[in-house]
């Protein structure tokens, strides 16, 4: 046992490599079988490859109260999230992984209420729905940086998350075997299509892959809902607010329902998990973090039924709020795992393809 | 205190009594499972598998082509020397096939084998997860179909009362229990875990034997039934033995502790000097050999040399190898006379001859004028580094068992006991009565346990 999260989680994938019995769960074990030495950078792509599916814990043979004490899940996670704050930039941010919890739930307020102040006395207001509280190009002047700065910070991040794990060239075949992969979330599907472990022990439940498909393309269609309203403000001139059969609306209903419902339920699984088989440390940030999401969603949802009444007044500045602080704390929260996932699940279809060359 | 709650109490809680428990509660019977081991620790050598070897006329599942009645049983007679009972050998392989949807039927899910056992594709059928994914299978269907499991339940006693069982006597969580059942199936394995008795059977060398497996399974339901006049079938001083990493633990080393290298090594004894051809056959074919060998060394030891070249053509082990820049300090790390040690190596080397060498064929690269020769793979111990492997041997299973007919039930010299039932390692030794055939335990223990669970359950009906 080693304190050194890497070094931990390098004795313990040396014994998955003396056994093997897990090959069938998930794209890790291919990985650790086709090498006998596990250099630090090979770890942290085993990491973040690792989608903490947890069907290894419970057919392991060497856990507790075994004298080996395996919980590959868990080594997993300390070395991925470790390998999250050594990547994250500036990085004086790094230490936001750790208090992300508190902090999102201070920033928000914080931010939210500044809106909401300088919305109601300054009367920067100037137009139709919404825009009758905040004019549009406050928003543009806000959001544009607050959505473009955490992506460029993301970049650097990815850049030296690359270089670390040892990522190699790759080829557009690569690409398309990592989004699919990701798309249909494979690697939670247990190798058997049962599913995972995760909330109910060793018995194997599709919710969490349900849950996450949910909470992923309720994001997209959000995503796109607010891209479409972009387009057709400075495309076709067209502004908001937008009616119920608009792209904007036709996208982000649906893509609001399925993100509160993905964030409930995978909030709902994580309170039944054991915490002890991820990054104990980091379950309060990622608690906060779908707290968060659900909030942007419910909130935007919120907002749009409450068109018209007194109500915009508050939700408008809750929800901007929420929206801000959520895009701001990307590259430091839960979020940027999606990004580090992708790569991993791209070095993964390169070096598969290399392995089967 | 008596309790006469239960139809049915199935002692053990492996595959077999797992498969025996299912089967009789899906008829109504009310069923109790008494596994000695913790939670943690439950399913016995179950835990440690990882396929069952099936018979199939044509593609089944992730099995490819056809594995025959004929060509299994040939396979079975090639490893036990004749030591089977033919009539129970045919009905298990025949029966396997049908085991494999009923597997899946009980949440088991296969895969194709694993990298590195391409030799097993054909005729064996991998858990997906190994046999603790199994295990965790069996009993949530176990449970879910209402069959109470108790854990750290130790049967201590079967009361033989003519040809019946009166009562289970246990002991639960430290408190004595008296179940009086209308049936018993005994699912307990064999007795490898109890070093004592291991040592009576075979000698004094066996307290340097470690244990591959559960340390739960320590024969007591056998010993109390064969003390009790109840027929007993296979070798009771044999067990079968490999040879594994001397540095793995005791007990429950499990699969990681097997060590492939032997075939590319020297391999030497306490005093430095080789005793066997290290390169008779490929290694699946010798491997299981190779416990005995090392259990008649001195002080049941023996050590793989290999050098640098040799270091990446076989599975790697749980433990890193002993690692040294010269013969001498390897043999110094190990504790051996280096000077012995050098002289072996050095008449090793002298020894080995031109040719081509090629790892995964039989190549006949052989020694000349060394003894014992090596015949294969013999390359000279040349380029440092250099490194040691410790080898024990690591006792699987042991053959005693207690006889049964072809429904599972117990025989004794007066007939079959009427209301006991045995399946998996208890009475496995009534079909391999020697030697190994990989994932053949498992196929036993899952025809006999759902053998054992009817059979127990139209008795109690």
């Amino acid at each position: 046992m080693y304190d050194n999260p890497i070094q931990e989680a390098r004795r313990q994938v040396e014994i998955c490599n003396a056994c093997r019995y897990c090959e069938g769960y998930c794209s890790v074990f291919p990985t650790i079988t086709s090498a006998r030495a596990f250099s630090d950078g090979d770890i942290t792509h085993l990491a973040n490859l690792c989608h903490n599916c947890r069907g290894c814990y419970y057919a392991c043979q060497y856990t507790d109260p075994h004298e080996f004490d395996l919980n590959l899940p868990k080594a997993l996670a300390e070395v991925r999230h470790d390998s999250w704050k050594q990547n994250a930039w500036p990085v004086g941010f790094s230490a936001l992984f750790d208090r992300a919890g508190v902090l999102i739930a201070g920033l928000s307020v914080l931010v939210a209420t500044v809106l909401f102040y300088a919305i109601a006395n300054f009367d920067i207001g100037g137009g139709d729905g919404f825009y009758a509280y905040i004019t549009h190009s406050v928003l543009v002047v806000i959001f544009a940086p607050v959505f473009l700065l955490p992506l460029f910070a993301l970049g650097i991040s990815l850049r030296s998350y690359w270089h670390t794990a040892g990522g190699g060239a790759i080829r557009l075949s690569d690409l398309r075997a990592a989004f699919t992969s990701a798309a249909q979330m494979k690697n939670l599907q247990g190798g058997h299509g049962d599913g995972c472990n995760f909330e109910a022990e060793d018995a194997f439940t599709p919710w969490r892959r349900w849950f996450h498909h949910f909470t992923l393309y309720g994001f997209l269609l959000c995503f796109a809902s607010t891209l479409s309203g972009t387009v057709l403000h400075y495309v076709f001139d067209l502004q908001a607010p937008y009616g119920p059969f608009s792209l904007p609306k036709l996208l982000g209903v649906p893509g609001g329902i399925a993100l509160c419902i993905g964030t409930l339920g995978l909030g709902y699984l994580k309170t039944k998990a054991d915490p002890n088989l991820g990054a104990p440390r980091v379950w309060g940030g990622e608690m906060a973090f779908l707290v968060l999401l659900f909030g942007v969603s419910a909130t935007g949802l919120a907002l749009y039924s409450a068109t018209g009444s007194a109500l915009v007044s508050v939700l408008l500045p809750l929800h901007l709020g929420l929206v801000f602080v959520f895009f701001i704390l990307t590259p430091y929260s839960k979020m940027a795992h999606g990004f580090y996932r992708m790569a991993s699940l791209i070095q993964e279809a390169a070096l598969r393809r290399a392995r089967e060359q | 205190m008596e309790n006469s709650e239960y139809d049915i109490v199935v002692i053990g809680g492996g595959n077999a009594a797992l498969c025996a428990a299912i089967t009789a509660r899906r008829t109504g019977a009310k069923v109790l499972v008494l596994e000695a081991a913790p939670k943690p620790y439950r399913g016995g050598n179950s835990r440690h598998t990882r396929n069952f070897r099936c018979m199939h006329d044509g593609p089944l599942g992730v099995l490819s082509d056809t594995y025959d009645v004929d060509e299994y049983y040939e396979d079975l007679l090639k490893v036990t020397k004749g030591q089977t009972d033919e009539a129970l050998a045919k009905m298990t392989i025949e029966t396997s096939a049908e085991c494999y949807p009923w597997m899946e039927e009980q949440g088991i899910r296969f895969q194709p084998s694993l990298s590195g056992t391409l030799s097993l594709g054909r005729t064996n059928a991998f858990f997906l997860g190994g046999g603790k994914a199994l295990v965790n299978a069996l009993y949530r269907t176990a449970e879910n179909l209402g069959a109470d499991i108790r854990y750290e339940a130790h049967v201590d006693h079967l009361e033989r009362d003519g040809n019946q069982i009166a009562q289970v006597r246990a002991t639960i969580a430290g408190m004595e229990q008296v179940f009086k059942p209308r049936a018993v199936i005994a699912a307990s394995g064999g007795f490898q875990a109890d070093i004592d008795w291991l040592a009576r059977a075979w000698g004094p060398a066996a307290k340097n034997f470690l244990i591959r497996g559960t340390p739960y399974n320590r024969g007591v339901v056998l010993k109390d039934l064969l003390d009790q006049e109840v027929e007993s079938v296979g070798d009771p001083t044999q067990c079968h033995a490999v040879a594994i990493d001397g540095r793995a633990p005791k007990y429950d080393g499990g699969i990681v502790t097997r060590l492939d290298c032997v075939p590319f090594s020297v391999v030497v004894n306490k005093d430095a000097e080789r005793f066997y051809d290290e390169g008779e056959d490929v290694w699946p074919k010798r491997y299981a050999i190779w416990g005995r060998l090392v259990a008649a060394e001195k002080d049941q030891v023996a050590y793989a040399i290999i050098d640098s070249r040799s270091i990446d053509l076989f599975m790697p082990s749980v433990f890193p190898p002993i690692q040294a820049e010269t013969i001498e300090g390897l043999g110094q790390q190990l504790g051996l006379n280096t000077n012995a040690l050098r002289a072996t190596i050095d008449g090793f080397n002298a020894g080995c001859q031109e040719g081509e060498f090629k790892p995964i064929e039989l190549d006949g690269l052989a020694t000349s004028g060394v003894t014992p020769a090596k015949t294969n793979w013999a390359r000279p111990i040349v380029e440092p580094p250099f490194y040691a492997y410790e080898l024990r041997p690591g006792v699987t299973f042991t053959y005693l068992g207690l006889k049964v007919d072809e429904t599972a039930q117990v025989q004794s010299a007066d007939g079959a006991i009427e209301n006991l039932w045995a399946a998996g390692e208890i009475m496995a030794g009534s079909i391999l009565g020697q030697g190994y055939l990989a994932g053949f335990g498992m196929t036993i223990g899952t025809v006999f346990g759902r053998l054992a669970g009817k059979g127990a359950a139209e008795y109690v009906r």
